[in-house]
Parts: C-alpha cells; structure tokens; sequence
C-alpha cells in the first residue's frame, strides 16, 4: 500500500482528467445506450487505438491521431448503417476488427515496439502530459455544452426517431452528432481505461441508473454520480495498490451494477 | 365517386391533405398503394378501414413524411409536403408505438417532448408550455401517472400518454393509427366520445385508422366515400360547429373527461 501516491502532481492529474472523464463517459453515454448503440464504443475505440500506434510510429501527436481515425470510424459506420440497415451490426464488427488488426500490425512492425502497448490496451495512471489534460479538457466542455443546449432535441431523438423527424428534427444530424462526440470521448478516455474498457466505461454506470433513474433526468445524473463513484474509487484503489487503472474502475462499475440491481430487487419486493 | 370526394368542399373549406395519385412500394416492389387520389378537407372526420397489410400505416406515414411516395404528391394545408414547416399543427400517433420499454421516461417528460421540435431549438419551455402538459395529461385522465416510468404502465396508460402527446399542441389535424388498440371497452367508449366531441365542437380534422367497424360506422355510416385497392375511406363532415365555450382544446376536454369520467 502507498498513501504517497496522492502526494504525486502525475496522480493529481490523472485524479482530475479521471473527474472529467467521469462526467462526459456517461453524458454521452446515456444517449449511445438508449439507442442501442453499445456496440459502437467498442468499435471506435479499437479503431482509435490504430491511429495512436501510427500517431507514434510517424512522430505525430497520438492522441490527435487517434481522434481523426475514430472520427473517420464513425462516419463509415453511420454510412454503413444507413446503406446496409440490416447490415448495421456486421459492419460494425468488421470495422472494430480492422481497427484492431491494423493496429496489431502497427505496434509489432520496426518502431512500434517503443510502444508502450500495455498502456493503451489497459491504460495507465502516468501516461498523461498537459496537452492530453487540455485536449480532455475542451471535449468536456463540448459534451456538455451540446447536451446542455440540444437537451430536448437529444431526448426527443433518442425517445423516438420517427416523431422527431415528423417534429422537423434532422435524425440523421444528431445521429451523426452523438457519433462524432462519441469519437471524441472514447479517443480521449483511452489513455487512462485503455482500448479494451473503454466502452465499458461508457455503458455500466448508464447501465446501473437505467436500473434506479426516476425519470430521464434522474437516469442522468445518476449515470454521472455511478460514474464518478467508480472513477475515483477505482483511480485510488489503482494508484495505491498499483493495479491496473481501466480494469479497477471497470470492475468497481461492475459492483455497482450489482449492488443497484439488488437495491432495486428489494425495493420492488 | 372519386371525382365526388375530391371536388367536395373546394368552395368552402381549405384542403388539409392532398393526396395526388400517390403510389408507393416497399424494396421488394410489391405495390402497397397505387394511383390513390383522396382529398382530406377541413372539418373532415376520416375513418381508414383496410384488412392486415392494406397500406393503412404505409399511407399514414406517408401523409406525416416519413416515408416519400415512389410517385405522385401529397400536399399538406395546401403546400407541398416537401415545403411544410408547420408540424405542430399535426398531432401523429403510430400504430403501437415501437418504443424501448426500458426507456427511463416519466409519462411527464414523454408528453412535453410533443412539443420539441425544430421550432423550439434552443428555446425553454415556457410556464405556460407546461401548464398545457398539465392540461393534456387531464385530459387523457392520466395526470396521476404524471411522473410514472413508462414502461411500468399498461399498454393502454401508455398510448393514453402518446395521445396526450399529440394533444398538447393544439393540433388543427390528428392522424391516429389504430390509437384505441389495448384499451379497454369502456375507456375506448369514452376516448370516441371525447374525439367526436373535437371534432364536432373544435374544429379538429381526424384521420383514423381502426379495426373497430363498429364503432366507426356508427359515427361515419357504412358508405365508404372512396375505395382504393384494399384501403376504405369513410367520411362524416361536420359543416356548422356545435357551440363549445372554451377555445382552448385540452381545457374544454377536462370538463368534458369529468362528466365522462374517464377511469384509469
Ligand atoms: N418497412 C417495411 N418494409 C417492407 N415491407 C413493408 C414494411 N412495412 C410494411 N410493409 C408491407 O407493406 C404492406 C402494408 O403494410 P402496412 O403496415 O401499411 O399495413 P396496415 O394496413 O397498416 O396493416 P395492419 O392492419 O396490420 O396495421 C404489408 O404487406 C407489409 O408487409
Ligand atoms: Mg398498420
Ligand atoms: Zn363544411
Ligand atoms: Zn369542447
């Protein structure tokens, strides 16, 4: 056990990037959730992971790099899904698979054995400098100024594609939308969780509030408050013991998850 | 007779819906609806009558632009389709609605967001958008449900929350699929009842699709006005309206629920 973790500013930071994390995960969250979407966290983190390892290996700023394939990633599944709906979960997968594969080939060819792997694959609590803070920064504040702003517009699309197209509202633009943000936060939330969790971190704490929420915006907040519960709790049990930090936040998620489903259970009993 | 319905009212009542030899096909190019011509004027009470599978749901949506006809126009208050803007004026409810039943919706929160849309991007809700929430869920007699989970009601609380949907905008046009599925008898007669009255009283246009043949000859008569493929239109118009205080649609129908009373 090593209480002086809190002492180090690398542990601070992470515990303050882990904060906003913890917000922006489930915010966008809720909406890949309820749209039945899970499946896309999965797959534009794997595909993120394949721009950070070629970020690396051509000496571009890898998180940069792996916003612009998970954003690429995102408009080729929204136009997949639109051209091939019956398609929509195969193009998925195969999109996910390519991500990875292409980033396998990357981290095992010349340079790419520099990579540290590990850290992308199960995140770390020491791989953030202050770009990667600023860049987390800015995404917080976009996820929450747009679901501040389009909150009505976001809920009535996600309740029901077909009235708010009949109300006027563009699906097809906020579909798109919640894609791009989606992109955004799994390229930013990778560093810490790691590629593999990182949809986990998106959908359990959603998960756990579908459970107890009183209404959508109580489902809102609690998403965030199971979050944050998880995020933090899990970030100091990581650093003090040294654990892995995505799989120890995943895990503590995963205990909430229990826990509200047993909460719930006697409530209805 | 087709010549007879569209010529009916041009004289007096502007023309609510125009469907102009319209015809539609799913990918499989099996035609659903061919070379229908049907006219829907103001003060119109339309019954669409059809067996399984006749393209009742298809021409609905087509009529709310979720689906284009393969050829022919539609017009909606007289522009076309493609130029209307004025959705609020319309009130939509779809045959069973497709919804997650997990969705962690209050009944509350459901019948507000027939009021979102693109006019109210960016915009609050005003007091007086939530009061009329308050209205129509009265109206529908579902205001103790107000801040239930949707999926924890019965079939028939919750399509009693989507008409209250498609109440609370004042809609000149209600197009209902089938709305009165999985309620009971008597609610069912009490729901007919508070509709005629719209229609009869509040200067509303309807558009009905129901299997209930009953019930809808006895407020249309058994003359179907137009017939298209397996699609049978009835028509009863209310030329002179019957005198009703309120001009405001949700208030008038709470008193008009009370005396019905409308039973959860
Ligand atoms: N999305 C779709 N894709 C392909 N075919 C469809 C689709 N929706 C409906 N159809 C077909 O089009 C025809 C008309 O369907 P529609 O739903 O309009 O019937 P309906 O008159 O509303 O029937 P019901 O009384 O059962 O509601 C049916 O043969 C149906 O199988
Ligand atoms: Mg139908
Ligand atoms: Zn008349
Ligand atoms: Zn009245």
């Amino acid at each position: 056990m090593d209480l002086d973790i809190f002492l180090f500013p690398f542990f601070q930071k992470t515990l303050f990037v882990g904060f906003l994390i913890g917000i922006v995960a489930p915010l966008i969250g809720v909406f890949i959730v309820l749209r039945r979407l899970s499946m896309i966290g999965d797959a534009l983190s794997h595909v993120s992971i394949a721009g950070v390892a070629l970020g690396f290996i051509i000496e571009v700023y890898p998180l940069a790099l792996g916003i612009v394939f998970a954003l690429i990633a995102s408009f080729a599944i929204e136009k997949l899904r639109k051209a091939y709906p019956s398609y929509a979960e195969l193009s998925i997968a195969i999109i996910m698979s390519g991500g990875i594969a292409f980033a396998s080939v990357l981290f095992t060819s010349g340079k790419g054995f520099n990579i540290n792997v590990q850290d992308y694959l199960f995140g770390s609590i020491v791989a953030l400098n202050t770009a990667d803070i600023w860049i987390v920064f800015a995404v917080t504040l976009i996820v929450i100024t747009f679901v501040v702003i389009s909150y009505k517009e976001l809920f009535l699309v996600t309740l029901d594609e077909d009235a708010a197209s009949v109300s006027g509202l563009s699906t097809r633009l906020y579909n798109i939308l919640i894609t791009t943000l989606t992109a955004l936060v799994i390229s930013v939330v990778i560093k810490i969780v790691g590629a593999l969790l990182v949809s986990a971190l998106i959908t359990i704490p959603v998960a756990c509030s579908l459970v107890v929420g009183k209404s959508f915006r109580h489902t809102m907040w609690m998403a965030i408050i199971f979050s944050e519960i998880a995020m933090m709790g899990g970030l100091i049990i990581a650093g003090i013991w040294n654990f892995a930090p995505g799989g120890t936040v995943v895990l503590l998620s995963i205990a909430l998850l229990m826990l509200s489903f047993l909460f719930s259970r006697k409530k209805s009993l | 007779m087709n010549e007879l319905n569209n010529n009916r009212f041009d004289h007096c009542h502007e023309c609510i819906i125009s469907i102009e030899d319209v015809s539609f096909y799913y990918e499989n190019k099996t035609p659903v609806i061919q070379n229908l011509n049907f006219k829907i004027f103001e003060r119109d009470f339309v019954g669409l009558i059809g067996s399984n599978g006749a393209g009742k749901s298809t021409l609905l949506k087509m009529l709310v632009g979720l689906i284009k006809p393969v050829s022919g126009n539609i017009r909606l208050f007289d522009q076309p389709i493609s130029e209307f803007r004025d959705w609020d004026r319309i009130g939509y409810v779809p045959q069973k609605n497709a919804m997650n039943p997990f969705f962690p919706a209050t009944v509350k929160e459901i019948v507000l967001s027939g009021l979102y849309g693109k006019k109210k991007m960016f915009k609050r809700l005003t007091k007086r958008e939530l009061e009329k929430c308050d209205d129509s869920l009265q109206a529908l007699g579902i205001e103790k449900l107000a801040h239930r989970r949707i999926g924890n009601l019965s079939g028939g609380q919750q399509q009693r929350a989507f008409l209250a949907r498609a109440l609370i905008n004042n809609p000149d046009l209600l197009i209902l699929d089938e709305p009165m599925v999985g309620i009971d008898a008597e609610t069912q007669e009490s729901f007919f009842h508070m509709i005629q009255h719209m229609h009869k009283q509040h200067n509303i246009t309807f558009l009905m699709v129901s299997h209930d043949v009953d019930m809808m000859y006895s407020y249309l008569g058994h003359e179907a006005i137009h017939t298209s493929g397996k699609l049978k239109f009835y028509v009863k118009h209310s030329h002179d309206l019957e005198d009703c205080v309120e001009t405001d649609l949700t208030h008038s129908l709470k008193g008009f629920i009370k005396g019905e009373a409308l039973k959860i």
